[in-house]
């Protein structure tokens, strides 16, 4: 029983990194209708360069922010300097220009930083209050920080201006056109929050993981199953569906499959979605009008 | 003083195909002006010309004098330019008072915004009462009468309005362009207004152009231009 509540709980502090990374997905997906395969490696490049920051005595902390800051501008100027070329390209194109970006992150990563794994520090204090048996003070504060993440995230786009017209560019690029909006500008910003989230979730996995140039691969994929389980097209499934796919995950590799082969049960949710439930558990079913 | 918005030789196309050839017209400050033709016309691209949207264009366009042709759409929409696109273009995954909140985007002027709000919901009181409504789940009247809302909220110059009146009911039609008339004759916006419904439009409007395959074919009065024998026929059905 002890066993089992543990696998859960940290079936739950994965799934708020998986989470995190579903989201980023989800909202790349929702204004571009494209699903950025490099999203993990951007997030493992940025985590290194906070590791480099910490290497180099910057406090843990502010580390955080400027890596939060670099990986906004690296993603945005992703966005900007690259896919806006493609979107109008066949999506094959845009495929291979997201797997072109994976294999150059990953590559400048073994190349400037090195393949060695490296141990990445935890802000959260080994004998913290906040621990407990079933929960290690490091789980608490990474679900902690990346659910106020999403929850600042969401704030953002229901509250603000700026996120409203970013809502308004995904929707409909044309029409926000016709309101001011400048969706190219708009679009770059959805990278940058997209960015900015995976940025957090490499930073949060890397103390339980090490890091290394494969940090988040495993990751990309539970948080493509993630996003698929939530309903590619809605933001507020993605966390949902990172919960119940990092639950499922601890389980099944706890009692059914074993750990070596436990990221099949992410391919497993995702080929069960595909084939039974496209649209996801919270979804909208799309409808197109002929 | 030169006109409010201003076409001169202007041409436009979608790749290779000229669409629009040699347009000369003008629309003077707070005027409503016509545009009728035939579907395939040109008249939409005409429009879609003067925001720069989606189409290439030649020659000169200018919004009170000044050149705009070359701007980006958002650019041009932020000189005072609101168009109410075909299909009326509504965010329809977002409410009612979100896609009125989008209108006023560009603007920073915040007690300007409120009572603007208040006076485009007086114009369209149906609005008031669906502001939490998703906008997807508006009849087509109410979807149209929130487009044109969204534009006023711009407090645009001039308003560039594609088929207003398209697929909506006769009594609906009725109602918004009587709205569009009172919003005329309150503020001084001028208006490109695109009808198929072409007695509707001379009825608004003081001045018409008429558009055949690309290229203008005839201009004037709007009462001239609806005693024309060949228009009554070909666009009055008489």
């Amino acid at each position: 029983m002890e066993a089992l509540l543990h696998q859960v709980m940290l079936g739950i502090s994965n799934g708020a990194i998986y989470g995190g990374v579903a989201l980023a997905l989800v909202m790349i997906f929702k204004s571009t209708h494209h699903v950025n395969f490099a999203q993990g490696e951007l997030a493992m490049f940025t985590t290194y360069v906070s590791w480099t920051l910490i290497q180099a005595g910057v406090p843990y902390w502010a580390a955080f922010a400027l890596t939060l800051m670099f990986a906004f501008a690296l993603a945005a100027a992703i966005q900007g300097l690259i896919l806006q070329r493609v979107q109008h390209a066949p999506v094959l194109v845009v495929v291979i220009v997201f797997i072109g970006l994976l294999i150059f992150l990953n590559s400048m990563a073994s190349w400037i930083f090195g393949t060695t794994i490296k141990p990445f520090p935890s802000p959260f204090a080994v004998d913290a209050w906040y621990g407990t048996a079933y929960f290690s003070p490091h789980q608490v504060g990474m679900t902690v920080v990346t659910l106020a993440t999403l929850a600042a995230v969401y704030g953002f786009f229901r509250y603000t201006r700026l996120g409203l017209a970013m809502r308004a560019a995904a929707i409909n690029p044309i029409s926000s056109r016709l309101v001011g909006v400048r969706v190219d500008l708009m679009l770059a910003l959805c990278w940058g929050f997209a960015g900015l989230l995976g940025a957090v979730a490499g930073m949060m996995a890397a103390p339980m993981f090490y890091l290394a140039p494969d940090l988040m691969s495993g990751i990309l994929v539970y948080a493509l199953a993630a996003a698929l389980l939530g309903g590619i097209d809605n933001p507020w499934g993605a966390p949902i569906g990172g919960f119940i796919v990092g639950v499922a995950e601890n389980l099944a590799g706890s009692y059914l499959v074993g750990t070596q082969i436990r990221l099949s049960v992410a391919l497993l949710i995702i080929v069960v979605v595909l084939l039974f439930k496209p649209s996801g558990l919270f979804g909208r079913k799309s409808v197109v009008r002929v | 003083m030169s006109a409010l918005l201003e076409l001169r030789g202007v041409s436009a196309s979608y790749g290779a195909a000229p669409v629009l050839q040699s347009i000369d017209l003008a629309v003077e400050q707070g005027a409503v002006v016509a545009l009728l033709g035939a579907n395939g016309a040109g008249k939409t691209t005409l429009l879609r010309a003067v925001c720069n949207m989606m189409v290439r264009t030649g020659g000169e366009i200018r919004l009170a004098g000044k050149r705009i042709d070359g701007q980006s759409t958002a650019g041009i929409v932020r000189l005072g330019v609101a168009h109410v696109p075909e299909g009326r273009g509504t965010f329809e995954e977002l409410t009612v008072a979100e896609n009125l909140r989008l209108g006023s985007y560009v603007r920073r002027d915040a007690d300007g915004v409120t009572r603007d709000l208040a006076r485009v919901l007086g114009y369209f009181p149906v609005l008031e009462q669906r502001q939490r409504q998703q906008a997807g789940t508006l009849s087509g009247g109410e979807q149209q009468m929130l487009a044109i809302a969204r534009a006023l909220m711009l407090r645009p110059k001039l308003l560039l309005l594609d088929e207003p009146s398209f697929g909506l009911a006769p009594m609906v039609v009725q109602k918004i362009f009587e709205i569009l008339g009172t919003i005329n004759r309150q503020e001084s916006i001028g208006m490109l207004l695109v009808e198929q419904n072409a007695r509707l439009a001379l009825d608004l409007a003081s001045h018409a152009f008429v558009l055949e395959t690309g290229r203008l074919v005839m201009s004037g009065e709007a009462s001239t231009i609806a005693g024309d024998e060949s228009v009554r026929r070909a666009y009055l059905g008489m």
